[in-house]
């Protein structure tokens, strides 16, 4: 039996048929909502907080009960009917919820423990999820003698020492600080390929979604509003809250003719983009020229306006330019390579391809 | 220590009044210990000292010291296997009626416990053998220290980071018993110790219910104590206070020892940064 195979479990498809959740005073925090996890597949549940991300993993999870009519199916078994205690989830919480008397062995072994495995099994199970969250050395520290990420690694090795069919983490990064944060993302990111098991992971930290997750469910005020791979969402948002919520965004004013006034050239936009009065783009898709005199053209045949460096932020590995432009009455910020010679005060030309303009909800979504 | 520099300026009137008060509030024991001690109060500290009344206490009242020690024993034990349960009963439920007894449950503290005893006497007193026995007497001890236990581990129950480590328990497919036994009690077991370190003592010392409600064969050590007030000399009832601090001192030291110890391995915080 070789290891990773032996701590893969069952590959899940999670079905979630028409769950919504209404409280009893009235409020509705999920609408009724329909999504499939496919097997083995890490799906990111990415929203602001109060969307509904959360209500949406306890439904999953067997700990909030769906509104009538609502229904999970783990490959294709109906277990709405059932709590969590039958529903083998694994679960990680955002606190990490780690048994503060019990060893990080003890916490490890809980699972198997309480469903009456023998000892020298639950050693071995034990041994070999230690082992895969590298926590070797660890095994007789308490909780509050771990640091946080080694918490976080034990509750994740808890969580998956008993197999469960699908693994649901609830913001399992957030309580950590930003540095570790971001090793431990890619490290879990690593884990979970490696587990090969069915994950949902609850977060409002993009990165974090994008890192992780194969597919990113976005949601928003109790609805998922848009379902697919992080470039996909990213590069063509199919709706105007994903294109807010997932990376930054400027947002510019259209005149009545569907064209961008932009520092004194206008561009023409897409026909998609009619009716719209607002458009917006992304700071890295907003090009700035440093020279004397604008080049003749471009490659996407629209001219160059001109702007002026309200401000440069140093970031380290990019500049950051927030630009005055004549026409917008927003400052377009746009990012730029760390060697953009541009300072504050300088001229410069911009320049935007009209097809990375994305429309702009109607109505602020926020 | 950490106001530093003002903490120096505003030492001599703190520490005038600390001494003051510290003395004032000591004095009296200190007296009563001597008497305990002395061959003739009146005569004073020249009359010279003496175990004497120590020795006539103990042979007349002894048993009161261990009766009064057992009796509190089995009320921290009763107040465990009811109190812990109720405890996350009440920590659980959001309902009205919890509330509302939450509140009834505090009540045999704000009412004299005289009220109390006469209560249990009315209702059960008809019952002979219960009547006579110490069983009637830890009836009224829990009824009074019940809500200092529930009140304290309830509290413990009804932190946030409890709900999670139960959702943890129930994900791993822990039954009920096993999250109950094996993760939520150990959790809040600090409380549950300072809980029942406070109805050890609240028995110990309680007087009015068991004044009530003892027979001559059920006196408790703070019983005992009245009666030779009232009919002894004075150097005798002095020297049974200071029998009840050697009895009862170590026990809360140990009692108090066993906490820390508790404190020490189940006490922090299974969250990050919490």
């Amino acid at each position: 039996m070789e290891a990773p195979q032996a701590l893969a479990a069952e590959r899940t498809r999670v079905e979630i048929i028409d769950c919504a959740k209404t409280y009893p005073g009235g409020a509705q925090v999920l609408r009724p909502t329909t999504l499939t996890v496919e097997p083995g597949e890490v799906l990111a549940l990415l929203g602001p907080s109060g969307c509904g991300k959360t209500t949406l993993l306890r439904v999953i999870a067997g700990l909030v009960d769906p509104d009538r009519g609502g229904r999970v199916a783990f490959n294709g078994e109906d277990v709405t009917a059932r709590p969590i205690e039958q529903r083998a989830v694994g679960m990680v919480f955002q606190h990490y919820a780690l048994f503060p008397q019990m060893t990080v062995e003890a916490n490890i072994g809980y699972g198997l423990r309480v469903r009456g495995v023998a000892p020298q099994k639950i050693r071995q199970r034990v041994g070999e999820v230690i082992e895969l969250v590298r926590l070797g050395g660890l095994e007789q520290r308490r909780p509050a003698q771990l640091s946080g990420g080694q918490r976080q690694r034990v509750a994740l090795a808890r969580a998956v020492a008993v197999q469960p069919r699908v693994l649901l983490l609830d913001e399992p990064l957030t309580a950590l600080d930003a540095k570790l944060k971001e090793a431990l993302r890619d490290e879990l990111a690593q884990l979970l390929r490696d587990l090969h098991i069915t994950a949902v992971h609850v977060t409002h930290d993009q990165n974090e979604a994008l890192a992780i997750a194969d597919r990113l469910a976005v949601m928003h005020a109790g609805c998922i509003v848009q379902v697919g791979p992080g470039e996909d969402l990213y590069r063509q948002p199919g709706h105007p809250f994903v294109a807010e919520f997932l990376g930054r965004v400027n947002r510019l004013r259209l005149d009545g003719r569907c064209s961008l006034a932009l520092g004194g050239v206008a561009l023409p936009c897409p026909a998609a983009l009619a009716g719209h009065d607002t458009v917006l783009v992304r700071p890295e898709d907003v090009r700035v020229i440093t020279a004397a005199v604008p080049p003749a053209s471009d490659a996407h045949g629209a001219g160059w306006g001109r702007a002026r460096v309200l401000q440069r932020t140093f970031l380290g590995d990019r500049v950051l330019l927030r630009l005055g432009v004549d026409g917008q009455a927003d400052a377009i910020v746009s990012d730029q390579p760390r060697d953009c010679p541009a300072m504050s005060g300088d001229t410069v030309f911009i320049g935007i391809d009209p097809a990375r303009l994305m429309p702009a909800a109607l109505k602020d979504p926020a | 220590m950490t106001a530093g520099q003002r903490g120096r300026v505003d030492a001599p009137v703190l520490l005038a009044i600390t001494v003051a008060v510290t003395l004032f509030t000591v004095l009296p024991m200190l007296v009563s210990v001597t008497a305990g001690v002395t061959h003739n109060f009146s005569r004073g500290l020249a009359s010279g000292l003496t175990t004497r009344w120590i020795e006539e206490v103990w042979a007349l009242y002894g048993s009161t010291a261990w009766r009064s020690v057992l009796l509190a024993l089995a009320c921290v034990v009763v107040a465990l296997l009811v109190g812990v349960p109720c405890a996350w009963a009440l920590a659980r439920s959001r309902t009205r009626a919890a509330r509302l007894f939450e509140e009834l449950l505090t009540l045999p503290v704000a009412v004299p416990g005289l009220a109390s005893a006469l209560a249990l006497i009315l209702a059960y007193g008809q019952l002979r053998g219960f009547r006579q026995s110490f069983a009637f007497i830890l009836v009224g001890h829990v009824v009074f220290t019940l809500p200092f236990m529930v009140r304290t581990v309830s509290a413990a129950f009804a932190r946030d980071d409890l709900q999670s480590l139960d959702e943890a328990a129930r994900s791993l497919g822990a039954s009920f018993l096993q999250r109950f036994l094996g993760v939520l009690v150990p959790a809040v077991a600090p409380s549950i110790v300072a809980g029942s370190l406070m109805v050890f003592t609240l028995s110990v010392g309680e007087f009015n219910l068991t004044w009530m409600l003892h027979t001559p064969l059920t006196r408790t050590l703070p019983v005992g104590l009245a009666d030779s007030y009232a009919s002894m000399r004075i150097e005798i009832g002095s020297a049974y206070t200071l029998v009840f601090f050697i009895v009862i001192l170590p026990i809360l030291w140990g009692m108090q020892a066993l906490a820390r110890w508790i404190e020490n391995t189940h006490g922090s915080s299974p969250g990050p940064g919490r």
